[in-house]
């Protein structure tokens, strides 16, 4: 009975041996916890109580967990002359409307230039794979001009109008739909006689619901990690992570303070991820339709 | 289509052009409200770039034609500039080749895990990359007085007699700038690996089986890779992106400017001139130099991954 068992599973995996599959799984353990180290230890340091930040010889785990740090945070943010509460709603604003638009935007370009044929196409395709590379930092000083010029600047539109445009959405929403869509259902649907607004939102974008679940992981993250940018000045129309930010660099005197701000920064793009990773998953195992 | 205009005559072929465009006008209509905002800030900064890059401009006069001098000044009387090259080619060399096939590898290996454990697995690798600034809990670790983690420790151990001042000794700080940039370079281009690990279709390896794929490596090299030559184009242009842009993250940690310029990349040389001395032409000629190389190092790219699996 068990080696019968036992066989089955090996004719399942194929091309597997034991000793590989031990040796990945020793290399996943050992650079794993390269990775949650710093993490753990973020973790840990905000749960530290002041004379444990301080004690000598350092500790990496905490002994006494206490949410003080967290506590503190509050008061600090809560002591500015501009309420918390509204650099939240400045941060929920820009990755929400920043996120939408540009998942139906891109979204529009990216099924043009995945599924048809027109003149200008691929220089523009081509235009997009190559600003790929190009983060704003490099382009900071025109930009500002063009801000100026479209006088955008000290609005939240400075950070939300770009995010429609940018590049990262719309190259892997046209890979997707490139691979994903098969040639002979757009056919089927013109036969049918649908037009191509209604192909689009009725047939494609159903079909493509894993790679815009990714684009608004991608989106919402960078948006929700806008920091400090030169676009904006009046406090009253700053986001969330520049606040924390300005706590974390703050210095030594606050370091679990900085930790705990690091937390809370954290939490929701991951817990954002953890919550889609789970429906990509599944939308990629039903949605197996290939020519 | 495009054969048969070829060989017309040039105004025939003007006209058929704008018929064809004409045709497919409600491409262009799909197309045009994302192509706008996409030119209007990225394009559009590029070029104005590329312009500024041959004028004085300094935000207060009116800039003023001045040919290559921008240029002429960079490669051959900025000896920091020089530095600053020399010190990008090196962390881009190891963070982008680096970043690139530490996320290939382990998104397959990651591959092999039960789903469950591969979904634990996976967040775990990709966290710190998501967290926009979690790299400063590195300059906590690498404290330079004695209450740092790192530096107590190997004071306990007996490696060393007195704490190192890990971010500004210009010794160990393009290490640390390398091993803090690895630790989060696994991000969207991870995430399309596994993505495209998980999307392969299984009968492509009972077929590989049957044709002699004897072991796990050669069905990596002659099925899996030549399927994924997308996500690997892809891949790596995230991985140029980020070898690149870890300017931030140097000034973050090392300060700026870094002990003795030893950290100084074409991004930090960039921000000193555009945001502190206000030299725009001359942070733009700089900035047109760092797109050239992004540029060429993508073409390289190209080159390289059409090879795979052959």
């Amino acid at each position: 009975m068990r080696t019968h068992k036992l066989r089955r599973r090996r004719a399942l995996r194929i091309n597997r041996s034991r000793s590989g599959n031990v040796a990945i799984f020793l290399l996943i353990i050992l650079y794993g916890a390269f990775m949650a180290l710093p993490l753990v230890y973020a973790i840990s340091s905000s749960l530290k109580p002041l004379d444990e930040l301080w004690a000598y010889p350092p500790r990496f785990f905490v002994q006494n967990p206490t949410f003080k740090n967290f506590r503190d945070l509050m008061q600090l943010t809560g002591d500015g002359w501009v309420p918390f509460s509204r650099y939240i709603l400045n941060t929920v604003l820009v990755a929400v409307a920043g996120t939408g638009g540009h998942l139906i935007l891109s979204s529009m370009c990216a099924y043009v230039f995945a599924k048809h044929q027109f003149p200008g196409r691929n220089l523009m395709f081509q235009t997009v794979v190559l600003s790929l590379m190009f983060s704003t930092a490099v382009t900071a000083i025109p930009s500002y001009l063009i801000m100026a010029k479209l006088r955008l600047l000290d609005s939240l539109f400075s950070i939300i109008l770009p995010a429609f445009g940018s590049s990262l959405g719309l190259y892997l929403m046209k890979q997707f739909m490139e691979t994903n869509i098969p040639d002979t259902l757009l056919e089927a649907a013109r036969i049918d006689g649908s037009g191509e607004w209604h192909t689009f939102w009725r047939i494609v974008m159903p079909l493509v619901k894993p790679a815009w679940l990714t684009l608004i992981i991608f989106s919402f993250q960078g948006l929700w990690n806008t920091g400090s940018t030169t676009f904006i000045q009046s406090e009253q129309s700053k986001t969330l992570n520049y606040v924390l930010s300005q706590i974390v660099t703050a210095g030594v005197a606050r370091q679990g303070t900085a930790a705990a701000a690091t937390i809370v920064m954290m939490l929701v793009p991951i817990v954002m991820f953890v919550l889609s990773q789970s429906n990509i998953v599944e939308t990629v195992a039903t949605s197996g339709m290939k020519d | 289509m495009a054969k048969q205009t070829v060989s017309a005559a040039p105004a025939a072929r003007r006209k058929s052009l704008l018929r064809r465009m004409f045709d497919k006008r409600v491409c262009y209509a799909f197309a045009l409200p994302y192509m706008l905002f996409f030119f209007v800030f990225t394009v559009l900064p590029v070029l104005t770039s590329v312009v500024l890059s041959f004028t004085d401009f300094n935000m207060l006069e009116m800039p003023g034609f001045v040919g290559f001098a921008n240029y002429t000044r960079l490669l051959f009387n900025d000896s920091i500039f020089i530095k600053a090259i020399k010190n990008t080619i090196i962390l881009a060399v190891a963070i982008g080749p680096g970043g690139y096939l530490l996320s290939l590898i382990f998104a397959w290996f990651i591959n092999e895990l039960q789903p469950k454990l591969r979904a634990v697995v996976t967040l775990l690798f990709y966290a710190p990359s998501i967290c926009g600034n979690g790299y400063l809990i590195w300059q906590v670790m690498f404290s330079s007085d004695d209450y740092g983690y790192v530096n107590s420790l190997l004071l306990r151990l007996g490696v060393i007699q007195e704490p190192i001042l890990f971010f500004s000794n210009p010794q160990y700080m393009m290490g640390l700038i390398i091993l803090v940039s690895l630790w989060s370079a696994m991000g969207t281009g991870f995430l399309s690996f596994i993505a495209g690990f998980q999307g392969m279709e299984k009968s492509y390896y009972e077929a590989g089986a049957i044709d002699g794929i004897r072991n796990r490596f050669q069905e990596l090299w002659f099925i899996t890779l030549p399927m994924m030559r997308p996500q690997m184009m892809f891949s790596a242009v995230m991985s140029i992106t980020s070898a690149f842009n870890v300017g931030p993250v140097i000034t973050a940690l090392c300060s700026y400017p870094s002990t003795d310029y030893a950290a100084h990349t074409i991004m930090n040389h960039l921000t000193d001139y555009g945001s502190i001395r206000y030299e725009m032409g001359y942070a733009s000629a700089i900035a047109t130099v760092l797109f050239v190389i992004m540029i060429g190092s993508n073409l390289l790219c190209k080159r390289l991954i059409g090879k795979v699996g052959q």
